[in-house]
């Protein structure tokens, strides 16, 4: 198990390093970094020194190295509209974008779920074809429309809970959540269900292929056949051969519902990463666009790795894959 | 010769048909037999001729698009085709126990080897967990399992086929049930263990009294086994009777061929015979007897069907020209 | 005696049906569905309306001529003060017909959407059919790079080149094409690999037929199945992504309003409940995308050859 953590480590360095090359050509070699990197604002004095101290006068092979440095020392430059370190405007931003992410997830699992296994186990009636039919609104549904109608419904006409913004922190055992206050809930809500719509269909449908696989495999029927109650079948032999494929999806995904906030986090004005990067798009804040890919990428393998490991766990087939039967 | 009791499981001339969109598969049409306790019984015939479908549909264990359309399946004389879901669902695995063929796949990759056995005892009877693994360590010392205690803890990938196979049979005598349905559980087997598991059985059923009805496309394999045979073709019973009379003096053509095309009946050098011909489709049946395209003994009668008829001390057969004058009845 | 062969279940169907080419088992099959029907019917429609809308608008909406700002917000079946010209779903923040706008912007919408994918689908099989046909490392580097960006989300994916890259109609579909291309070619070379594998592939290349020549003749048109149907999806996600990034801004330039634009345009409206001018255009978005996505579901049921029914 050990070597197996080890191997996967080694090789998310590799990507890691890998994807650094990758942005660093992009910003050096397709786009212009005096422009990218350097304020165009300043002056041409301040220009040409900024110059000389980014190292951009140098040839390309040092710049790079410079670059590495600087980011594993944490320097990713410095953000043109707030001053302060590009790595650290974005970190601040970090929670709110992972507790969106956070409940987005949970909110696709505990709709996604119970509907997939209901529509698997019983394809042929009203209410499945119902789910299905909107699974595929699910993900037809462009994300930002869907969020402005329910900032439409829910909280200008209907008034019961807020447009904007996010709620109230709480801190518990050391993280500061907006999750743990009721105001924090209130504010979350809209914008978590925005990101989960996504998701839940595809949970939906994973779920309900999984379960009209599994319900049609001979370790059920030997299941039934051994008088097994219904609701032991369901909720545990099926359910934990169903779950492997979808928590692996689900982690895999987690990456991809961190990226789709910036949409979520524009129209809620949830103070997140996402919004973050929308508004240095805008305001051609490039430092802080690199930083946030750089970080990005960062998330990505460390979420790859997670969910290979969980994944192993999960599975035992996987695990023991070394032994031979 | 076990002691021959009161019928464990008695089957009705029973029909299961399955209602597809080419048509309708006469899986199960018209399938009579007994087993008494302490009986094996032997449900030969070729693949796809229904006898897996049989086996289901004695548990109730038949989806859709199939139902049993047909006659009755009485166990200990309470009958189990218009009996209720749970009332079935108590007597499988308790009563009525049923081994799969598939090694491979009958356990459940994800879940440990005690977990499904435990969960075997424990949905019929209220004991705590420790005593259900005590149970299901004895039970795979039964079917010679060495060190129990470490299969028990295993997954069922980490098995042999043979080891999972045991680990089948045990769960199906945990509970002592009166009857098993052995559904082809040595095909998938290498022929040493095959060899082994057969004799496990055979033990196993004269120890506790259970019936099994062993459901083989092999001859061979049910002739040392079986107490009493039941020849099955295109969803039918063609003949019933002990293992030696049918062995020696068969009376339905079709088991004459099957019997003929064993190889150890062969001389050396001589050529195997085969029964011409192909199964039939079980979506469209010619009317009247099934082996009829292929016996060398059809007649115009052959395009009636034939009922299975008793034709002495506890035999049956299903044909117009039975072989009675190969040897006497 | 004997009898006849008997019939197998798949010809259990009475003689009469007249003969069965793939293409017509293909139609028969997918109008099976009467969802999926109805749904092409609409893709035709729109597509239709789309096409033929700078003809048949009722107002010209970016003509400045003919809009008055005076005619701004206003509600859906409110009259012009002037030629008594019905406003069937409102006026925008400037003062356009909604219903004008809507379908010069769906034009744009199904334009970028179907040429960025065409693009790609032209790019991707390329590549895909090169990584199967040379195998190797040829193939392994090709399909790392695959793989290495269809893990990256595609919006950020495009985000990023938008801001290296600049905003602009043809940027755009430069960030389109590089987000789908890689879809292509995994499917493509998927298919491409099984194909290879077959006998009739090594039959011709037995004859000598030229590489390329088995590569377009024999392998290309078996890979079309699946090619269709990931190209009814992924045109269905550029269009979203398109509109998703026109309604963030960094989109579409305001001089070709995509449909995206039109809701981004109608986000600060909604607060104060003149949701018309977000919510047709969203309306007409969906359906697009929709009816995309069920044809596409559709083919993909009806050309999968496992899900044989």
């Amino acid at each position: 198990m050990a070597a197996f953590v080890l191997r996967r480590l080694m090789q998310s360095v590799v990507v890691v390093f890998v994807m650094s090359l990758i942005v660093f050509c992009g910003v050096h070699l397709i786009g212009d970094p005096v422009h990218l990197l350097i304020n165009p604002q300043a002056d041409q004095k301040d220009i040409e020194a900024a110059i000389r101290s980014l190292g951009l006068d140098k040839p390309i092979w040092q710049q790079y190295l410079h670059f590495i440095g600087g980011a594993l020392s944490g320097d990713l430059g410095k953000s043109f509209i707030f001053g302060e370190s590009a790595l650290k405007v974005i970190v601040q931003r970090m929670p709110a974008t992972l507790e969106l992410a956070l409940a987005a997830t949970a909110m696709s699992v505990t709709l996604g779920i119970p509907l997939g296994l209901y529509a698997g186990l019983y394809p042929k009636s009203l209410a499945s074809r119902t789910i299905m039919a909107s699974s595929i609104l699910g993900f037809s549904l462009p994300t930002f429309w869907v969020g402005l109608m329910l900032i439409m419904v829910f909280a200008v006409m209907l008034g019961w809970l807020p447009s904007t913004g996010r709620g109230e922190t709480a801190t518990w055992l050391g993280i500061t959540s907006s999750l743990f206050t009721v105001n924090g809930w209130k504010h979350i809500l809209l914008p978590a269900l925005n990101l989960a719509l996504l998701k839940i269909s595809l949970v939906i449908r994973l779920t309900r292929a999984g379960a009209r696989e599994a319900i049609h495999q001979d370790y059920i029927k030997f299941a039934r056949a051994k008088g097994l109650s219904n609701r032991r079948i369901i909720g545990v032999h099926l359910l934990k051969n169903i779950l492997i494929p979808v928590v692996t999806v689900l982690g895999l995904e987690f990456g991809n519902l961190v990226a789709f906030s910036v949409v979520t986090e524009t129209i809620f004005a949830w103070p997140g990463m996402g919004k973050l990067l929308i508004g240095s798009i805008q305001s051609l804040d490039r430092p802080v666009i690199v930083a946030y890919l750089i970080i990005i990428v960062l998330m990505f393998v460390v979420i790859n790795l997670v969910v290979d490991i969980l994944y192993s766990v999960l599975d035992p087939r996987v695990r023991l894959g070394e032994k031979s039967a | 010769m076990r002691s021959m009791g009161p019928p464990a499981l008695e089957v009705s001339n029973l029909k299961t048909h399955f209602f597809t969109k080419a048509g309708i598969v006469k899986a199960v049409d018209g399938v009579s037999f007994a087993v008494a306790a302490g009986e094996i019984l032997g449900l030969v015939g070729e693949s796809g001729c229904g006898k897996s479908i049989t086996g289901f549909s004695i548990l109730g264990l038949v989806d859709e698009p199939g139902r049993i359309v047909a006659g009755s399946v009485r166990f200990k004389g309470e009958e189990l085709t218009t009996a209720s879901e749970e009332r079935l669902r108590s007597l499988r695995g308790d009563r009525i126990a049923m081994i799969f063929q598939d090694p491979m796949m009958t356990l459940n990759p994800v879940l440990r080897v005690d977990t499904q056995m435990v969960e075997a005892v424990r949905a019929h009877r209220n004991i705590n967990t420790a005593a259900a693994v005590h149970l299901a360590r004895d039970a795979l010392a039964d079917v010679g399992i060495p060190s129990p205690e470490h299969r028990l803890k295993a997954y069922p990938h980490e098995l042999s086929g043979g080891m999972r196979q045991r680990v089948a049979i045990a769960t199906a005598f945990i509970n002592k049930p009166d009857v098993i349905i052995a559904d082809e559980p040595t095909t998938a087997l290498d022929v040493t263990i095959q060899g082994q598991i057969l004799a496990e059985a055979q033990a196993l059923c004269a120890r506790t009294g259970t019936a099994m009805i062993w459901i083989t496309h092999d001859l061979a394999v049910v002739s040392s086994l079986a107490d009493r045979i039941a020849v099955m073709y295109a969803g039918r019973i063609v003949e019933t009777g002990r293992t030696a009379d049918i062995v020696s003096a068969p009376l339905h053509p079709y088991t004459k061929g099957l019997i003929g095309s064993v190889p150890s009946h062969n001389k050396r050098g001589e050529r195997l015979t085969q029964i011409p011909g192909m199964t039939p489709s079980l979506l469209n049946l010619a009317p009247g007897c099934a082996f009829r395209t292929r016996c060398s003994q059809a007649t115009q009668m052959c395009l009636a069907e034939p009922e299975l008829a008793d034709v002495g001390a506890d035999r049956a057969v299903r044909c117009f020209h039975p072989l009675l004058t190969e040897a006497g009845a | 005696m004997t009898l006849a062969a008997e019939s197998s279940p798949a010809t259990a169907q009475p003689a009469a049906l007249a003969v069965e080419t793939p293409l017509r088992r293909f139609l028969s099959d997918y109008f099976e569905s009467w969802v999926a029907t109805a749904a092409l019917a609409l893709l035709a429609i729109i597509v239709l309306l789309a096409i033929v809308a700078p003809w048949i608008v009722p107002q010209n909406p970016y003509d400045l001529a003919q809009v008055d700002v005076m005619e701004s917000r206003l509600p859906p079946g409110e009259k012009h003060s002037v030629s008594g010209y019905t406003y069937w779903l409102g006026t925008d923040g400037a003062g356009r017909d909604l219903l004008s706008a809507m379908l010069y912007g769906v034009r744009i919408s199904l334009t970028v959407g179907v040429l960025s994918g065409l693009i790609a689908m032209a790019i991707g099989a390329t590549v895909g059919l090169i990584a199967a046909y040379a195998g190797g490392r040829v193939e392994s580097l090709i399909m790392r790079v695959v793989d290495l960006q269809l893990s990256f989300p595609a919006i950020l994916l495009a985000l990023m080149l938008i801001a290296i890259l600049g905003k602009g109609v043809d940027k755009i579909i430069i960030a389109l094409v590089t987000v789908q291309w890689a879809y292509y070619a995994r499917t493509v070379r998927g298919t491409a690999l099984v194909e290879s594998r077959k006998e009739y592939v090594e039959a011709a290349r037995c004859l000598g037929l030229s590489h390329n020549r088995i590569l377009m003749r024999h392998i290309l048109p078996n890979c079309l199945p699946p090619l269709i149907v990931v190209a009814t999806v992924q045109t269905a996600h550029a269009i979203a992504l398109e509109a998703t990034l026109s309604f963030l801004g960094v989109g579409l330039p305001q001089t070709e309003p995509s449909l995206g634009l039109l809701i981004s345009n109608g986000f600060e409206y909604m607060l104060s409940g003149k949701y018309w001018i977000s919510f047709f255009p969203g309306i007409l978005l969906l359906l697009t995308i929709m009816v995309i996505n069920l044809v596409g579901d559709q083919l993909r049921d009806v050309l999968n050859p496992r899900l044989r029914r």
